[in-house]
């Protein structure tokens, strides 16, 4: 069960996190509570895993590059195919999704070319083709998410 | 641009800024920085865009958004940065990316909606449709399945070392 401080930093520090040296201070005088409970909140929030973390957003290609990757695999070889791609450290994100294009990946590296390497290695390994699909354009400004949490 | 010295600290927070009194303190401690420094270096990092978000970094799934969908288009050259934009506006869409189009795939655009269940994800995408007048583009819309894998990447680059999380790359 959520308490409404739970709530309130589940929603309200997302982002413009406070850089001062005493942040959850300054959250707790924001609350209206003390900043023993503020922190004990986080660290429940984070011990029932409903926050992954406090920490930074960074977007793709800044440091290293990225690449998202769609793979066509028969429903029977999926989870060999997924268990082989998963294996490498360079693959973040991996989803099965809805479609054709069932298999999709993020893969980051620090250059270009040593990418492209893991890539056609994960061609080879799994026998599928890859649809290589780097990032052109990031339109997105992320403020955060907006969770409803009415009924939580 | 970033230097050694903000890849290191990028490095030391990628995994959460630890919930203690005086967490750049300590984060500074690690690295042989002030905590002065670490202030000073994480907001010119943020307002660089280097850092595209400083905060609480939830878990859509266990707080019961569970519907995930990426809907792709194939929007004319011309006008897919201006759709970009304003899908982006959208207060339910999380991620909004242009990317190129390939001969077996032929979309260029693409956002995320997290929802609470798929039928509110698809009324969702409805309404940004209508909003952005995208009904005439061809679109598909893949719900995720089974999650594999999801974690932060390990980037190992030449030097220095930084291990960083990335949005959706």
């Amino acid at each position: 069960m959520l308490t409404d401080l739970h709530k309130h930093l589940l929603n309200d520090f997302q982002r413009d996190f406070p850089l001062v040296e005493r942040p959850y201070l300054e959250i707790a005088n924001q609350l209206g509570v003390s900043e023993d409970a503020v922190l004990s909140a986080l660290t429940e929030l984070c011990n029932s895993q409903l926050i992954s973390r406090i920490g930074p957003i960074i977007p793709p290609n800044q440091i290293g590059t990225s690449m998202l990757v769609a793979m066509a695999v028969p429903e029977s070889e999926l989870q060999r195919a997924a268990d082989i791609i998963s294996h490498y450290p360079e693959v973040n994100h991996n989803y099965e999704r809805e479609n054709r294009f069932n298999l999709w990946f993020v893969a980051v590296a620090s250059t270009a070319e040593q990418l492209a390497r893991v890539l056609d290695a994960i061609e080879s390994e799994t026998g599928y083709k890859t649809q290589r699909l780097p990032l052109l354009n990031d339109f997105h400004i992320d403020l955060g998410f907006r969770l409803d949490l009415t009924h939580a | 641009m970033l230097d050694a010295r903000d890849f290191q600290l990028l490095t030391e927070i990628q995994s959460g800024l630890p919930i203690s009194p005086r967490p750049y303190h300590d984060i500074g401690l690690a690295l042989g920085m002030s905590e002065a420094e670490v202030i000073e270096r994480l907001a010119v990092l943020r307002q660089t865009g280097l850092i595209k978000r400083l905060g609480v970094i939830v878990k859509h799934r266990k707080l019961g958004y569970r519907a995930n969908a990426m809907i792709v288009w194939n929007i004319p050259d011309a006008q897919v940065k201006m759709l970009g934009d304003r899908i982006s506006r959208s207060s339910f869409v999380t991620l909004c990316y242009q990317r190129p189009r390939t001969p077996e795939w032929p979309y260029n655009l693409y956002c995320m909606i997290h929802g609470k269940d798929r039928g509110t994800v698809l009324a969702q995408l409805e309404q940004l449709s209508d909003d952005c007048d995208l009904q005439a583009f061809d679109r598909e819309i893949l719900f995720s399945r089974r999650c594999f894998k999801q974690r932060g990447a390990l980037y190992r680059p030449v030097a220095p070392a930084p291990s960083a999380e990335f949005a959706h790359g």
